[in-house]
């Protein structure tokens, strides 16, 4: 009985693994090149806005290290 | 339904030789798409300068290996989790310690700031996640209010709020990953499909829509619908556990990091692996990765100490960054992109961020 029910879970392991590759092979797909170039042109896109890629000037860099205060 | 048992091996056996040609016929598809290399099309993009970041803050105070930290979306706080069991809220500009409770548990693996800034959420050894409020009361018991919103059967790997305070998705050493709602702690669905512990996931940015991506010790990422609870895609090219998985900041793609020393960048409508980031001199696995905002850039800690800074279009590795005693387990770049934080078995975190203004381009 026991073995039954385990070549039964097979089974149905095996049609969910089916249904599933099924799936996955009739997606619509595009060309590398046509994805590379809209991953490049993001970056170009936002490249400016990047502060770890541009770098940002001292004064308005959140983390700049802190200078003691000088009282006058 | 056949009960004879000879029909049913046949059966298998059958599905089973269809699910090989299934496999062989995807590998065909994909293949038929891949007319050129990302790199190849990235000669014509402009080389990246010199990279010169510097610690800014170093984050003392966790006795423990720090295995988790999150950013708060005001762009300063972060939690971190480590594997005494301590969950502290630091304020990254004074390096103070806002909140810290001790959970029940030690190894807690995974931790997030909420988007509201108002909670926390973490998790591990316990099997749960749990979520805290923040509040400034200096007389409240922070851990009096903890919430237990999820139960696994094994270690909470990764936690993640989604776009709300009032849901929470999971991944777990018992292979799958779950959705949850945080006030009635009720599961609204689960994730079944990799074949071991899952390691990491990732929520795609909110205008790409209702997926996340996750990863595990089967080597797949997998990307599934939060509604339906299918695996949409998968990719099988890693050679090892996968640590870390982040999407592409467009959601068109994402990248992962694994224990085979590599990380590599998946396209999801080319369905397919477009760039391995990888040095002969790493060989030691990849533990947590992140892009920066324009997602040129790659960051990925290591276990051997260092991180690396990948150019997500040329392949090439443009800056190793050294400071970590041991290995660095967790990395995340700041929600405002300024800035990025490690957090490593040397009990410390790390944000780094520029020291000069000034690129030079390479001779």
């Amino acid at each position: 009985m026991s073995t039954k029910t385990a070549s039964t879970n097979n089974i149905a392991q095996a049609r969910r693994t089916v249904q599933q590759l099924r799936m996955e092979a009739s997606i619509e797909r595009i060309k590398v090149s046509k994805a590379s170039a809209d991953l490049m042109s993001y970056c170009e896109e936002h490249a400016r806005n990047d502060p770890l890629l541009m770098g940002i000037p001292t004064s308005e860099n959140p983390f700049k290290d802190k200078k003691t205060c000088i009282i006058l | 339904m056949a009960t004879d048992g000879l029909h049913e091996n046949e059966t298998l056996a059958s599905l089973k030789s269809e699910a090989e040609s299934l496999k062989g016929k995807l590998e065909e598809e994909r293949a038929k798409l891949h007319d050129v290399e990302l790199h190849q099309v990235a000669e014509r993009v402009e080389a990246l300068g010199q990279f010169v970041m510097k610690t800014r803050r170093t984050l003392k105070g966790h006795g423990n290996k720090v295995l988790c930290m999150d950013w708060c979306k005001d762009k300063r706080r972060i939690v971190s989790s480590s594997q005494d069991g301590k969950v502290i809220v630091w304020d990254s500009f004074t390096t103070n310690k806002e909140h810290a409770v001790t959970m029940p548990c030690t190894w807690v693996m995974a931790c997030a700031y909420a988007p509201s800034g108002c909670a926390i959420a973490c998790g591990g050894l316990d099997n749960k996640c749990s979520v805290y409020p923040l509040t400034f009361d200096k007389n409240e018991n922070m851990a009096a209010k903890k919430k237990s919103v999820a139960m696994h059967t094994n270690y909470l790997s990764a936690c993640s709020f989604t776009n709300s305070d009032m849901q929470i998705l999971t991944a777990s050493g018992d292979g799958t990953c779950a959705l949850w709602d945080v006030e009635s702690g009720q599961l609204l669905q689960s994730f079944h499909g990799h074949g071991a512990d899952v390691l990491c996931l990732d929520l795609a940015p909110s205008e790409t829509g209702n997926t996340f991506v996750s990863g595990g010790c089967d080597k797949k990422a997998m990307v599934w619908d939060m509604r339906s609870g299918q695996c949409v895609q998968a990719f099988e090219t890693h050679e090892s556990d996968i640590n870390s998985v982040r999407y592409y900041p467009s959601g068109d793609a994402f990248a992962s990091g694994s224990d085979d020393a590599t990380c590599r960048l998946y396209d999801l409508r080319a369905d397919r692996e477009v760039a391995i980031y990888s040095k002969e001199s790493i060989i030691f696995g990849a533990s947590s990765v992140d892009f920066s905002l324009s997602g040129r850039l790659l960051f990925a800690g290591y276990n051997d100490y260092t991180i690396n800074v990948w150019d997500v279009l040329k392949g090439s590795r443009v800056s190793i960054l050294f400071g970590h005693e041991n290995r660095v387990s967790t990395l995340r770049v700041s929600p405002d992109g300024t800035a990025f934080c490690s957090g490593s078995w040397d009990h410390t975190l790390r944000t780094k961020n520029y020291l000069f203004v000034s690129l030079q381009v390479w001779a």
